[in-house]
C-alpha cells in the first residue's frame, strides 16, 4: 500500500510539473526541419545566444518533411516556431497549416546550397554532363526507340560515355529519406533524363491533359515521368551510405574509384581528401553555384510562425540576426560554414520582408 | 584376454578424451584472444584519435581596447557595455600585429585565427572590470579550429598548398607566434565546462553530461520503486498458477526484448500527445527509459528475491511477523545486492540509448546547459552521434573524446555494480 501510494505522488508531482511548464510558456525558440539547413541554423543560434541575452534557440533535425509537419500541427506554445527547410514548402504543407490555425507565416529564403558529386584526389577527374549521371544511376534507361526502356547495363563509365575513365560505376549518396537525395533526384537525375526527348514530351503531356481536365490521365503520365526520372537503380552501383556525409569522404579515401554525393560545404572542408566533378562543364565552388551555373544547386529557407512573435521571446530578434550582412552576406559567417549567399538586391529585400514578417501567399500553381 | 583389451580400450578412449578437453579449452582461450582482440581495436582507434581533443591552442593576444573602436567608455552602463564591439577590437589588435594584410580572403583568414568566442570573453571580462576599457592588455584566448588542428599535427604542412586547409601566408603567421611564445597548447577544460557549440574548440560535453544526469535521475526514481514494487508483489503475493500472473510475467519478459525505438514512439503518442510533457527534456526522456529499464528491474530483482533462502522468510513467519514484515525486513534487505546490480546494469543500458530520444526530440541542438529536469537537453551518446555528423574536421577527435566521456561513466557504473555485489553478497 505504501508504494501505491508513493507511486501515485510521483506521478502526480511529474503530472503537475509538466502542465506548470507548459502553462508558464516557453523561454526560449524551437527550431525543427532540414538537416541541409541545420549547420547553418546552429550557427546563427549560437550567436544569436551569445550575443544576445535570450536563451539559444534549441534546433533538432528532422528533415524538410518532417519539419513541416511539426511546424503545421497547429499554433501553440508545443509546436515549433520556426522550420528549416531545402525546399519550398508546398501547396498541401501550407493548405495543412491553414487547417490547423497557422494562418500567418514568413518565408525567408536564406542562401544556396550545392551538391557535389566528388571521388578521392588520388582518383581521375570526371567531368560529367547530367546525361551522364542519369544514364549510370537511372534503373531504367531509354532503348533504342522513343518509347522504350531497358534495365540499366552499364558496368563501367566508359559505357555511359566513351570520354569518360573506364572504371566501374559505384556511388556512394543519401537514402531516399534524405532532402539531398530528393533534391540530386530533381536536380542532377531529372536534369539528364529530360534531354531525352519523348521523355520531356510526356511531362508535356501531362501539363496538356491537365488544361484539357482530364485529370486522371494528366497524373498517370506525371506519375510515369518521375517514375522513369526519379528511379536510381537498385543492382549495387548505388549504395545508399547514410545521412551521415563525414562516412561517405571517408569511403571515398578508401576508395579512390567511387564517386560519392554530399553538400558542398563537407566539400569545402575536406577540400584535401575529396574533388569535386565537373557537371555539364561547370566546376563545383563558391563563385559557380552563387551566379547559379553549377546545375545541381538549390535554395534554402526558414519559415517563421507569425502568430507565436511576441510570445515565445526573441523571434524577431533571431529574424535580425540571421539576416544581418555579418551573417549571410558574402562576407558572413555562414559563408565559412559553406552557404552560398543571395545576390545582394535579392537579399536586401528579403531582410526587409523577413523583419517586417510579410506573410507568404501561395497562389494556385 | 579380455582384461587386457578392456584396460586398452580405457587407455585409448582415455586419450582421446583428454585430447578433447584440451582441444575444447583452446577453443575457450581462441574465442576469447579473438574477442578482446576486436575490444582492443576498438579501443586503440577511439583513444588514438580522442587523445588530441583533450589538448587545446591557446593564442595570445595583446589588445587595446579603445573606447573609439569598442563604442563605449569606462562609465557607460552594463547595457552598452554588454553589446560593445568587442570582435572589432580583437580584429584591430590582430591587424596590428600582422600589418600589411591584403585582400578579402586573407583578411578573413587573420580575423579566422582565433575563435569567435574571443568577443565572449573579452566582454565578460570587461563586465567584471569596466576599468579595463582605454588600457592595452594581453589576453590568451581559443584558436580556432583549422589553428588548433594544424598545432595537432592534422594537416600536413608539405603538402601542395591547394591541398591544404592552412595556407602558405597563414603558415606563416602560425610560426611567427610559435616564435614568440603566443601560441600554446594547454589541457582542455572547455570539453568539461561547455555545453554544445558548432564551433568544435568552443564545444563541450557538460549540457550532456547534466542531461544525463537529470535523465537518469528521472528513470531511477520511476523505475526502482516500480521495478521493485513489482517483483516483490510477483513474488511473494501473487496468487500461484493463475492465468493473469502468467500472462503478466510473458508479457514483461517480452518487453525486455522490444526494440527500443518502440518505446519511443510510445513516448510521443502518450507522454508527448496525450499528457502535454515538453518536447526535447530530461523529463519525458527519463519517462521513456523507465518502460525501457523496467523490465530489466523486474526479471533481476525477481532472481535476487527467489534467491533469498525460504528458511528465512518462514522462521520471520513462525515468530509473527506479518508477510510485508518480513518482506521489508529481511527479503528485501537480502535481496538488495542483487536489485541494485540489475538496476546499475538497466540504467548503463538507458544511459547508452539513443533510438527512443530521438522520436521525443532530444537529438537535438541544445547549446545551454540544462539545470532542471523540465530544460531542453541531450544526452551524452547523442552528443556522440550530432558530433560524428559535423562537418569540421576538429569535431572528429572530440567524437572519439566524448566516447571515452561515456565509456568512463559506463564503466564506473559497471563497477559499483561489482563492488556492491562483492560487498553485500551472503552466501548461504
Amino acid at each position: 500500500m505504501k508504494h501505491a501510494t508513493a507511486i501515485t505522488a510521483a506521478f502526480v508531482t511529474l503530472t503537475a510539473a509538466s502542465s506548470q511548464v507548459s502553462a508558464a510558456g516557453r523561454d526560449h525558440i524551437e527550431i525543427v526541419g532540414s538537416s541541409t539547413v541545420y549547420p547553418f541554423a546552429t550557427v546563427v543560434a549560437e550567436t544569436f545566444g551569445n550575443k544576445t541575452k535570450f536563451k539559444t534557440p534549441k534546433i533538432e533535425s528532422t528533415g524538410s518533411g518532417g519539419g513541416f509537419k511539426l511546424f503545421c500541427a497547429g499554433n501553440g506554445i508545443k509546436t515549433p516556431d520556426i522550420t528549416n527547410a531545402s525546399r519550398r514548402i508546398k501547396k498541401s504543407e501550407f493548405d495543412k497549416c491553414a487547417k490547423n490555425g497557422v494562418n500567418s507565416i514568413t518565408e525567408v529564403q536564406i542562401g544556396y546550397d550545392g551538391i557535389a558529386i566528388a571521388n578521392a584526389k588520388e582518383g581521375p577527374q570526371f567531368n560529367l554532363s547530367l546525361r551522364d549521371v542519369f544514364l549510370a544511376l537511372a534503373k531504367e534507361v531509354p532503348g533504342t526507340e522513343p518509347g522504350q526502356l531497358k534495365p540499366n547495363p552499364y558496368k563501367t563509365w566508359k559505357d555511359v560515355n566513351p570520354a569518360l575513365p573506364a572504371v566501374k560505376i559505384e556511388v556512394l549518396g543519401p537514402p531516399p529519406t534524405s532532402g539531398t537525395r530528393d533534391a540530386f533526384a530533381e536536380l542532377a537525375m531529372e536534369g539528364g533524363c529530360k534531354t531525352f526527348g519523348w521523355i520531356k514530351d510526356l511531362k508535356a503531356a501531362s501539363k496538356k491533359a491537365k488544361k484539357a481536365g482530364d485529370k486522371d490521365k494528366a497524373k498517370a503520365l506525371k506519375q510515369q515521368y518521375k517514375g522513369i526520372c526519379h528511379t536510381v537503380r537498385e543492382d549495387g552501383a548505388y549504395i545508399e551510405a547514410g545521412e551521415n556525409d563525414n562516412l561517405i569522404v571517408q569511403k571515398l579515401e578508401k576508395n579512390p574509384n567511387a564517386l560519392g554525393i554530399f553538400g558542398f560545404s563537407f566539400l569545402d572542408q575536406n577540400g584535401d581528401k575529396v574533388k569535386g566533378a565537373q557537371v555539364d562543364g561547370v566546376e563545383i565552388s563558391f563563385d559557380n553555384i552563387a551566379d547559379g551555373k553549377y546545375p545541381v544547386s538549390r535554395p534554402l529557407f526558414f519559415y517563421v510562425k507569425n502568430d507565436h512573435v511576441g510570445k515565445v521571446p526573441g523571434i524577431k530578434e533571431y529574424i535580425v540576426e540571421f539576416t544581418e550582412e555579418d551573417t549571410w552576406g558574402p562576407d558572413g559567417y555562414l559563408t565559412e560554414k559553406g552557404l552560398i549567399p543571395l545576390g545582394d538586391e535579392q537579399r536586401a529585400q528579403m531582410a526587409k520582408d523577413a523583419r517586417a514578417l510579410k506573410p507568404l501567399k501561395l497562389g494556385n500553381e | 584376454m579380455s582384461t587386457i583389451s578392456s584396460k586398452q580400450k580405457i587407455e585409448a578412449s582415455l586419450k582421446k578424451r583428454y585430447a578433447r578437453e584440451r582441444r575444447f579449452r583452446l577453443y575457450g582461450v581462441v574465442s576469447i584472444s579473438i574477442s578482446s582482440l576486436f575490444l582492443m581495436v576498438l579501443l586503440f582507434t577511439i583513444i588514438s584519435k580522442g587523445l588530441p581533443a583533450f589538448q587545446q591552442t591557446w593564442i595570445n593576444l595583446d589588445v587595446t581596447l579603445s573606447p573609439a573602436l569598442l563604442g563605449v567608455d569606462a562609465n557607460a552602463d552594463p547595457e552598452a557595455l554588454f553589446s560593445a564591439k568587442y570582435a572589432k577590437v580583437i580584429k584591430a589588435s590582430l591587424k596590428e600585429m600582422f600589418p600589411g594584410v591584403k585582400g578579402r580572403k586573407q583578411k578573413r583568414a587573420l580575423k579566422n585565427l582565433v575563435s569567435n568566442s574571443a568577443a565572449w570573453d573579452l566582454r565578460d571580462k570587461v563586465l567584471e572590470n569596466p576599468k579595463l576599457i582605454g588600457t592595452t592588455q594581453s589576453f590568451w584566448f581559443l584558436a580556432k579550429d583549422d589553428i588548433d588542428v594544424f598545432m595537432k599535427g592534422g594537416i600536413d604542412r608539405n603538402l601542395p598548398e591547394s591541398d591544404r586547409r592552412i595556407k602558405d601566408y597563414q603558415l606563416e603567421w602560425i610560426d611567427k607566434l610559435i616564435a614568440e611564445g603566443r601560441l600554446e597548447k594547454r589541457f582542455n577544460t572547455t570539453l568539461f565546462t561547455a555545453g554544445d557549440s558548432r564551433e568544435p574548440e568552443q564545444a563541450g560535453m557538460l549540457g550532456a553530461i547534466m542531461g544525463s544526469f537529470f535523465t537518469m535521475l528521472v528513470t531511477l526514481l520511476l523505475s526502482f520503486p516500480i521495478g521493485v514494487a513489482a517483483a516483490a508483489y510477483l513474488e511473494e503475493f501473487a496468487p500461484q498458477n493463475n492465468r493473469w500472473v502468467d500472462f503478466i510475467e510473458i508479457n514483461i519478459n517480452n518487453l525486455a526484448a522490444v526494440p527500443s525505438i518502440v518505446f519511443g514512439l510510445l513516448g510521443l503518442a502518450v507522454f508527448i500527445n496525450f499528457f502535454g510533457v515538453p518536447r526535447s527534456t530530461p523529463l519525458v526522456g527519463g519517462l521513456v527509459l523507465t518502460l525501457m529499464t523496467l523490465p530489466t528491474i523486474i526479471i533481476a530483482s525477481r532472481a535476487a528475491i527467489k534467491s533469498v533462502p525460504p528458511s528465512i522468510k518462514e522462521a520471520a513467519i513462525g515468530l509473527g511477523a506479518s508477510r510485508v514484515q518480513t518482506l521489508f525486513h529481511h527479503t528485501l534487505p537480502l535481496a538488495m545486492p542483487g536489485i541494485l546490480t540489475g538496476t546499475i546494469i538497466g540504467m548503463a543500458q538507458a544511459l547508452g540509448e539513443t533510438a527512443p530520444l530521438l522520436m521525443i526530440g532530444m537529438v537535438a541542438f541544445v547549446a545551454d546547459v540544462p539545470g532542471s529536469i523540465v530544460d531542453p537537453a541531450t544526452v551524452m551518446p547523442v552528443q556522440v552521434y550530432l558530433w560524428s555528423d559535423s562537418p569540421e574536421r576538429a569535431f572528429t577527435e572530440r567524437t572519439s573524446a566524448a566516447i571515452m566521456i561515456l565509456l568512463g561513466f559506463l564503466v564506473i557504473m559497471n563497477s559499483a555494480a561489482i563492488w556492491l555485489r562483492k560487498k553485500f553478497e551472503r552466501r548461504w
